[in-house]
């Protein structure tokens, strides 16, 4: 399961000395390319040095204490549910067979392509004190408000809970790939040594997928920090309802780019904690020797208890919410189905697949310099870059704006100085800089998915392709590309996903007249008016499902020795 | 290589017609489309806009510069104006119909900025459980009798800043923050949702008065979804201090930006807002009052009657909205 250290060494210190040109080019191009997309966290990060004492005076004798134990309690329970909801649905439906568990694979990734903001919306509309259940109680019974006691969705344990149910998917997505990645052999030692199927989990397999959990928990947990849109409308006081407050109430956008660099840094710690901690540990996969994976069929009992345990998440965090949609649509469609909404479709669509693309193109790029280097500042700069995605897109789109705007004015300027044209705005306002606020944004994503398959090709593989007489560029076609097809598939698709729901940064730098389906759900919603946002909703879900689906399947290719059988 | 270069090139292009207006609206395109629309269709000037929450699109503008291509400004409440006119990004405009138009305290001094719509911050309350005979004022809503008895939404929101703005401005800080404790202590829930979100709730029975503007209210009654109107037809709406200053008052209105290429055009558009037509769809459609007193409300507004509107001048409200914030974080005010 582990290289020997000393092979590994061997062979990294051959490409060291084979590659030097190489090695050179390939980093100052990293070096560029990562820079370009550190600009908007270095604006945020650079705030820190104009110091605001009066409103952090202010913040810290008053709210700031709050937001901070809100946010800490809200990450630790989003963490909890998103691990539990995640992994073992993962290991039941990756290890046995039972009643649905085929069609589950791929269903309990639904609840992906539907943005936090939706769910707590909808559940607000079916369980709020005025909402339809509550009332038919007090018309039912005649009991008054204070009579009985009924959940409050709109609290801290509400926000936990909606976030919990549409990133839990993060984790089991990966959880999922990395069993199925498993060799069986692992798996069958370990029962030879006396492990039962518990302890073959708790003490195998786990640990086994930690690194990929890891990945998906660490999205996970910069997603939970980064959302405004469940917090503000639940009225929980989160760190993100700090940085707004004190930029629109306050008027302050200085002390609020130095509340998310603060963040920025909060983040950082963990993720630097978390490497350090398995960092004696390099799990490579020993075997490439796979037998197929045989499936154990539970019985009657345990299968019913498996297909509650994973039917749960995705009934409460897809079905129940996408049908309340439906519900509302169906007295709305008429109106909002036009012309202009196919355009947001269109819009939509447009940009989640240029992103997409772009995104997995950068994060290969980036992935392999860093495969190739193995110098530290490499490792920062990507992992520098991958941060911005525990950053509030509205706060990203800030950082966009400044650098490009002031850009723009300089070429401006200069033209008009000394050739009597005046250039404008080039960048600012169009798609061009919207696009580059989602890879700030959402490079994270397709960068942790690239380097963690990349990361499984052991070196050895790539001296023992070059011995056979394959080229550099015959390594990467004819080796890498297809062990990490299914894993290049998910990226794409996730940002493709991320990109339909975001709503901050398209708002702030999209060009005129262009909208988005999250656009229109937002202002509508964000109306009050639930109902005729019902429809752009379930587009946003829609369009989402397609790629969750496409990725499930890939995932259930991806197990090696498995595409003679599908 | 050139196909590339052509694919790409709509994502440069910036529409240049010469005939346009461009908007950066903090109201949400629903609320204010169809009557651009209708401007358009009349004078044949295009309007292109960019909506956004009013702060997102004053770094916008301030970043941007002078090269920022919009021409108008346009918001959903007066601190944001204000707040635009200190950050230097208007310029006046002298337009006798703007002036004639529009009474002189919903428009800024310097006629950097100007009212469109206005509307009140009103208290609701159950009939069933208030006697109207117990409200009075905005102060009272802080007396003990309202123990658990009081919704109003977070303090983030810049129609409350207004309204204890508003409050800061008549009798200062020390005492509006006493009274901002009073109310808080007699919260019946920790501030949550949105206006609507409250007079739902009165009409729940989790609380038994409400501070809310009065077309969420409109809305409400006018809505296609039944629970909405049953809710608002459960509550009744009480004009607050009528006996003193009177009811708070908040405009939507707009500014022409410094760097404006399409002055005329916009200014077009300005006087076009406040004309009769359009002042009749802001009452119809979005159930605001009119800016210009002459013109008849809609048949919701005029049911609720006439009052006494507080004469305050709006500037005020933006020169303390930061005090406002300030002493509802010090008040507890979520």
């Amino acid at each position: 399961m582990l290289v020997t250290p000393d092979a590994q060494a061997i062979s990294d210190a051959k490409n060291f000395k084979t590659n030097s040109f190489v090695f050179s080019k390939w980093n100052s191009a990293l070096v560029i390319v990562s820079l370009l997309f550190s600009i908007p966290l270095a604006v945020i990060v650079g705030s820190v040095f104009f110091p605001e004492t009066e409103v952090w005076e202010h913040l810290v004798n008053t709210v700031l204490s709050d937001y901070v134990f809100n946010s800490l309690i809200l990450l630790v329970g989003v963490s909890f549910f998103a691990l539990t909801m995640g992994v073992l649905p993962a290991w039941l439906v990756t290890m046995y067979r039972f009643p649905f568990s085929r069609y589950l694979e791929w269903a309990l990734l639904l609840p992906m392509a539907m943005p936090a903001y939706i769910i707590a919306y909808s559940y607000t509309g079916m369980l709020d004190v005025a909402g339809p259940l509550q009332t038919s109680i007090r018309e039912l019974t005649g009991w008054q408000y204070r009579d009985y006691w009924f959940p409050e969705v709109r609290s801290l344990g509400g926000a936990i809970s909606m976030m919990s149910l549409v990133l839990y998917p993060y984790v089991y997505l990966l959880a999922r790939a990395a069993f199925i990645e498993q060799s069986i052999c692992v798996l069958e030692v370990s029962r030879t040594l006396g492990c039962n199927t518990y302890e073959a989990f708790r003490r195998v397999a786990f640990p086994l997928a930690r690194p990929a959990i890891m990945v998906g928990m660490s999205l996970v947990i910069m997603e939970t920090l980064a959302d405004y849109g469940t917090v503000q409308y639940f009225g929980v006081s989160a760190f993100t309802t700090g940085i707004f407050r004190t930029w629109f109430g306050l008027g302050n956008s200085l002390a609020a780019a130095q509340l998310s660099a603060l963040l920025l840094m909060f983040v950082a710690a963990f993720l630097y904690l978390e490497k350090r901690s398995r960092r004696q540990a390099r799990f490579h996969h020993t075997s490439s020797r796979y037998s197929s994976l045989l499936q154990k069929k539970l019985n009657k009992t345990q299968g019913l208890t498996a297909l509650f345990l994973c039917a749960t998440p995705m009934i409460l965090g897809f079905v129940i919410p996408v049908l309340f949609l439906i519900d509302l649509a169906l007295d709305t469609y008429a109106q909002v189905l036009d012309k202009d909404f196919y355009l947001l479709l269109f819009h939509s669509l447009m940009l989640a697949f240029m992103t997409a693309i772009l995104a997995l193109l950068i994060a290969l790029f980036m992935a392999y310099s860093n495969r190739n280097t193995h110098s530290s500042i490499n490792r920062f700069m990507v992992r520098f870059v991958s941060m911005g995605y525990a950053i509030p897109g509205t706060v990203i789109a800030v950082g966009v704006l400044i650098p490009f705007a002031w850009f723009d004015n300089t070429l401006d300027s200069y033209l008009t100085k000394y050739f009597n044209i005046s250039s404008g705005l080039l960048i600012s306002g169009t798609l061009v800089a919207l696009i580059f606020a989602y890879l700030t944004r959402f490079l994270a994503v397709s960068i942790n998915t690239v380097e963690a398959a990349l990361i499984k090709i052991k070196p050895v593989m790539d001296e023992v392709a070059k011995t056979n007489g394959l080229s550099s560029s015959g390594i990467i076609k004819r080796i890498h590309m297809p062990m990490m097809r299914g894993s290049l598939l998910t990226a794409l698709l996730l940002v493709f996903v991320d990109v339909l729901k975001e709503l901050p940064a398209t708002l702030i730098l999209r060009p005129f007249n262009f909208n988005t389906l999250a656009v229109r759900t937002y202002e509508l919603a964000n109306e009050e008016r639930l109902a005729d946002a019902a429809v752009p909703a379930l587009a946003i879900v829609l369009a989402g499902i397609i790629p969750v689906i496409m990725i499930s399947n890939s995932i259930s290719r991806s197990r090696a020795g498995n595409d003679q059988k599908k | 290589m050139n196909k590339i270069l052509f694919l790409l090139l709509p994502l440069f292009l910036q529409s240049v017609s010469a005939a346009e207006v461009n908007i950066y609206s903090a109201r949400k395109e629903a609320l204010i489309k169809p009557l651009l629309d209708q401007f358009t269709e009349e004078t044949g000037i295009e309007i292109n806009i960019v909506t956004g929450q009013a702060d997102t699109l004053l770094k916008r503008l301030e970043v941007e510069g002078k090269n920022t291509p919009a021409d108008i400004l346009l918001t959903v409440d007066v601190a944001r104006l204000v707040r635009a006119k200190e950050k230097g990004l208007f310029q006046a405009v002298d337009s006798e119909i703007l002036k004639k138009s529009i009474p002189e305290h919903y428009r800024d001094n310097d006629n950097q900025w100007f009212g469109l719509s206005l509307r009140s911050r009103v208290i609701i309350y159950a009939p069933d459980r208030v006697k109207e005979e117990d409200l009075s004022s905005y102060e009272d809503l802080a007396d003990s009798k309202w123990k658990n008895r009081v919704c109003v939404r977070s303090s983030s929101n810049v129609y409350n800043q207004s309204l204890v703005a508003a409050m800061v401005a008549n009798q200062g800080v020390e005492k509006t923050e006493a009274w901002a404790k009073g109310l808080v202590s007699n919260f019946a829930r920790p501030p949550k949702g949105g206006d609507r979100d409250q007079i739902k709730a009165v009409a729940a029975g989790v609380c038994d008065v409400a501070l809310v503007n009065t077309y969420y209210l409109a809305g409400m009654l006018a809505s296609t979804q039944k629970n909405e109107v049953t809710a608002a037809k459960k509550i009744k709406l009480f004009w607050p201090d009528q006996n003193g200053r009177g009811a708070h008052m908040n405009v939507s209105g707009a500014g022409l930006l410094k760097p404006a290429r399409h002055k005329k055009e916009a200014i077009q558009l300005l006087e076009y807002l406040v004309s009769d037509k359009a002042q009749r769809w802001y009452a119809e459609t979005n159930h605001e009052y009119s800016i210009n007193e002459s013109i008849e409300s809609s048949p919701v507004l005029k049911s609720w009657g006439k009052f006494k509107a507080d004469k305050l001048n709006l500037n005020l409200l933006g020169k303390y909205n930061t005090d406002a914030v300030l002493l509802m974080d010090r008040a507890g005010w979520k």
